[in-house]
């Protein structure tokens, strides 16, 4: 019956987990890190080159691009949230969830399909001149592949992240505050402009911020419109002058402007809530559009869907079912074959790491397993280009260290085994889309109260049992989301995939790259729209958990 | 008979002080018993370290003879063989009815597995639902689910964590009586914690009060309303003021505006002052009464008014009257005092009385 006094299981427990999770933060911080470290190494003579001739280039062409993709996604994104969540006008409940539709797309591949479009032998160019009975040269046209032609590609895909925070800013907003101001004799556009867009201005700032981390983070449509910017910086001076600690530190200077945007976009998310005042939204009153008004926000949401996805999306299929000579044979499936393995097996992990951090903080929040999480979740906001560079330097050093010891001891060479491994691919894919999973579990477990976890100790289960028995079941609809959002994302990541893939493994989205590359447009068509179907899986879960949160308030 | 449970000079704290401080009781097999307080007493503290979701910071606690928790040793729930139903019911939804009951008794024969089921449906009175899901149920139908799903293994100790406070007032009485029942039958020593008296009267074969984190008294119903071991005591349970009283001679305490009313049960110098409970029953109207006070506000309550009088030292005490006699506000009605049970305590700040000592309060006139 005595029993002497042991140490408290559930305190050491709780030290196994904060070990695990450090572990697993450690590992998926080493990237950013490696990066972040060689802002303190000495600059070579390469860095000082680059400073005298590009770099002023890098920065002011990303500047400028993300002033670009600001003022574009800002066109695009607010003005059409304000018209789908409060005004009423014909097709308004199709375009509330056709609007989000341009983020199926990735920017390189809306890139590849419009300079097909519009150039010399394109649709639109050759129906001008059969038109007006031009020739080569005897009139002028837009070049798309500039840098406006970048900064309107990446606008066109990222409207919909200022659309989508802007539209449940608006929602948010207690509707009394809207009447009361129309009460004072404001009319409705007035009221817009004085208090329903300053009130939603936290938000619009943190779906600003969110396309700009993605504009930051285009490798493959400023490469293609040959727009020299940070990624593509990186790229040449990894590949070109093949100097891996100048094209670091390129990087960590990337990181910088990434940091800002975060910064910005917490901020703002901060505010947004303190903006929320009425906790109670009543079935809104939507301002009916009339005559030109109504066919005028048809048009404003038009432009931006049809531009945003139906007519490249229609010109990839009729692409792909007519001039491509990409044919759909042994070497497509191939392609089909690497893409779902790579997505399967980094979406599946990320799943894996995902529930451990997930679950560590459920049953120990302590300091150290929360700042774990949150440190393992932070490559989400570091560009692709990045995380490879910060992949590929600790694999290679690692690599030559064996090698060296092997040759030293045993006159035997490994070669490189990790750097251009799957490993090496995959571990970039956890570290830059853990936090995607990372969200989806934890906003799952969140919904599942702690009493049920004490009901199953209750009954005679361990923690590890009531993850089994108890929580997986009842989070399965999350786990599925969680692997569908890492797989798509895996699915259009180029730069990453482009530096760390093995030497002849290709995925559809570097087949689409290479064959743009190649000026094979039509040929990338089938590759590029396969990345679309499956692109747009994902948004139409997020459409339909709007209009499912619209229906339970 | 044994005791099923010993809590021994039990501490529960979170980085701080002590939530529940020095508790003590013990609860025979098969007895109800009862935590009740005040919402942040600690008294759900002091259930979850029970059931092993907290540890202990002093003390130990005995389960049918087994050292489950002591200072630095918690034995974790899972294998402490508790059943707990929880405020929310905690019901898994992915789970029907029946597999929610069978939950508990993994690695039991299956023939058994269905005849406990079986058996506690009828007990219950769930026979139709068993293939239901919780979210078809109704908040009554849940609970008792979740009473079964605890029950089912047949549990050392069955802890109810305020059971009905998501249930209508006027459902919560006739609940408490009919669980009181199914535990009785199957002779399962229980724990409910709760902050409704009405409640803990209902259920409970013992009831301990708690009251900063400390077990003011450890009894059955009728001595916690009648004989109450402090001042929290008596004013948590039950209707009732604190009046000042005088210690007289010979120990006996009378009150301003009455006469003496008996003596006080603790030694203590003439002169003193000490507190008087007077519960609305003790105070008798009586229009022949000599004694008349002034009514300063009344509540009608069907059957009887409960008027609110004031006394003649500025305080005020309770009457629960018949409600024919229908007085106002402003009107002087006669009493007179029956106070069967004497409850009265030194002052606070008279920590001298009971040792008979009492310099810090001269004697008055």
């Amino acid at each position: 019956m005595e029993k002497a006094p042991k140490t408290n299981r559930s305190k050491l427990s709780g030290n196994w987990w904060s070990v695990g999770t450090s572990a697993m933060a450690a590992i998926f911080s080493i990237p950013v890190l490696v990066v972040l470290g060689f802002l303190f190494v000495p600059a070579g003579e390469i860095w000082s080159h680059l400073v005298d001739t590009v770099l002023k280039d890098y920065v002011l062409n990303s500047l400028s691009l993300m002033l670009g993709v600001a003022l574009g996604s800002l066109l695009l994104g607010v003005g059409t949230a304000w018209l789908a969540s409060m005004c009423s006008f014909t097709g308004r409940g199709i375009f509330e969830w056709m609007l989000l539709l341009p983020l199926a797309i990735p920017a390189y591949i809306i890139a590849y399909t419009y300079t097909g479009m519009l150039d010399f032998s394109g649709p639109v160019q050759s129906a001008l001149r059969e038109a007006y009975g031009w020739g080569y040269g005897d009139y002028w046209f837009p070049e798309i592949r500039s840098l406006w032609g970048a900064a309107l590609m990446l606008s066109l895909v990222l409207y919909p992240y200022v659309y989508l925070l802007t539209r449940a800013a608006f929602l948010n907003q207690s509707l009394c505050v809207l009447d009361v101001s129309r009460t004072l004799g404001n009319g409705v556009w007035r009221s817009f402009f004085t208090v329903a867009l300053p009130l939603a201005r936290p938000s619009i700032v943190a779906g600003l911020s969110l396309a700009l981390m993605e504009t930051l983070a285009d490798y493959g449509t400023v490469q293609y419109f040959g727009v020299s910017t940070f990624t593509t910086g990186i790229f040449r001076t990894w590949y070109g002058l093949d100097n891996a600690p100048a094209a670091a530190q390129l990087s960590a200077m990337l990181l910088m402007f990434v940091l800002i945007l975060i910064m910005l976009e917490k901020n703002s998310r901060k505010k947004s809530r303190y903006h929320n005042t009425s906790q109670r939204h009543q079935a809104i009153n939507r301002i009916p559009l009339k005559g030109w008004k109504n066919f005028a926000a048809v048009l404003y949401c038009g432009v931006a869907v049809l531009f945003g996805f139906l007519l490249p999306a229609g010109q990839l299929v009729i692409w792909t079912f007519t001039i491509s000579e990409e044919s759909i044979d042994g070497a497509f499936f191939d392609l089909i074959y690497h893409t779902l393995l790579l997505g399967g097996l980094a979406s599946f992990f990320a799943l894996l790491f995902a529930l451990f951090l997930g679950y560590g903080q459920r049953l120990h929040n302590n300091p150290i397993v929360r700042l774990s999480v949150r440190l393992s979740g932070m490559g989400y906001a570091v560009p692709g280009t990045v995380v490879a560079v910060g992949v590929i330097i600790p694999f290679a050093w690692l690599d030559n260290t064996l090698d060296g010891w092997m040759r030293s001891q045993f006159d035997y060479s490994t070669g490189l085994i990790l750097s251009g491994s799957l490993f090496a691919l995959l571990f970039a894919y956890l570290v830059r889309f853990l936090a995607v999973s990372l969200q989806t579990v934890e906003a799952g477990l969140g919904r599942i109260k702690p009493s049920m976890d004490e009901a199953g100790r209750s009954l005679g289960y361990s923690p590890n049992e009531v993850l089994r028995f108890i929580h997986l079941p009842m989070l399965r609809g999350s786990l599925l989301t969680a692997l569908l959002l890492v797989f798509v994302d895996v699915l259009k990541e180029l730069p990453a995939t482009l530096i760390l893939r093995p030497f002849n493994f290709n995925t559809l989205a570097v087949r689409a790259y290479e064959l743009a590359a190649d000026e094979r447009l039509a040929d990338a068509a089938p590759a590029s729209l396969a990345i679309v179907a499956v692109g747009i899986i994902p948004v139409i879960l997020l459409s339909y958990s709007i209009t499912r949160s619209r229906q339970s308030k | 008979m044994s005791a099923q449970l010993k809590v021994k000079n039990v501490s529960v704290a979170y980085d701080g002080p002590p939530v529940v401080n020095d508790v003590s009781f013990s609860l025979d097999a098969g007895k109800i018993g009862c935590l009740l307080g005040p919402s942040g007493c600690g008294k759900t503290s002091l259930l979850r370290a029970i059931a092993g979701f907290e540890p202990l910071v002093a003390g130990e606690i005995i389960l049918h003879g087994k050292k489950v928790s002591v200072v630095g040793d918690t034995v974790p729930p899972e294998i402490r063989q508790i059943g707990m139903v929880f405020q929310d019911f905690a019901l898994f939804p992915h789970l029907s009815v029946k597999q929610n009951i069978a939950f508990g008794m993994r690695g039991k024969a299956k023939a058994i597995i269905a005849k406990r089921i079986d058996d506690l449906l009828e007990l219950m009175g769930l026979k139709e639902f068993g293939e239901q899901y919780p979210h078809e149920l109704s908040g009554g139908q849940q609970q008792r689910v979740a009473l079964a799903r605890a029950m089912a293994p047949k549990p050392e100790i069955l802890l109810l964590d305020e059971p009905f406070s998501s249930m209508d007032a006027e459902l919560r009485e006739q609940l408490a009586y009919d669980i009181r029942g199914v535990l009785k039958q199957d002779g399962i020593t229980a724990i409910l914690v709760t902050h409704d008296q009405i409640e803990a009267f209902a259920m409970a074969d013992e009831i301990g009060v708690i009251g900063e984190g400390r077990l003011r008294q450890w009894d059955v119903a009728y001595e916690l309303y009648h004989r109450p071991a402090d001042i929290m005591v008596s004013e948590f349970i039950g209707l009732g003021v604190m009046v000042s009283g005088l210690v007289l001679e010979n120990r006996q305490i009378s009150l301003p505006f009455d006469g003496t009313i008996g003596p006080a049960p603790f030694s203590c110098e003439a002169g003193c002052t000490v507190k008087v409970l007077l519960r609305p029953d003790d105070i008798i109207h009586d229009d022949t009464s000599p004694l008349t006070l002034e009514i300063e506000d009344r509540a009608f309550r069907g059957a009887e008014f409960l008027y609110t009088l004031k006394i003649p030292n500025g305080g005020k005490i309770l009457c629960l009257v018949q409600s024919h006699h229908d007085h106002k506000i402003g009107e002087k009605i006669g009493v007179r005092l029956d106070v069967q049970h004497l409850t009265s305590f030194p002052e606070v700040d008279c920590a001298a009385c009971d040792l008979s000592q009492c310099k810090s309060h001269p004697t008055q006139g």
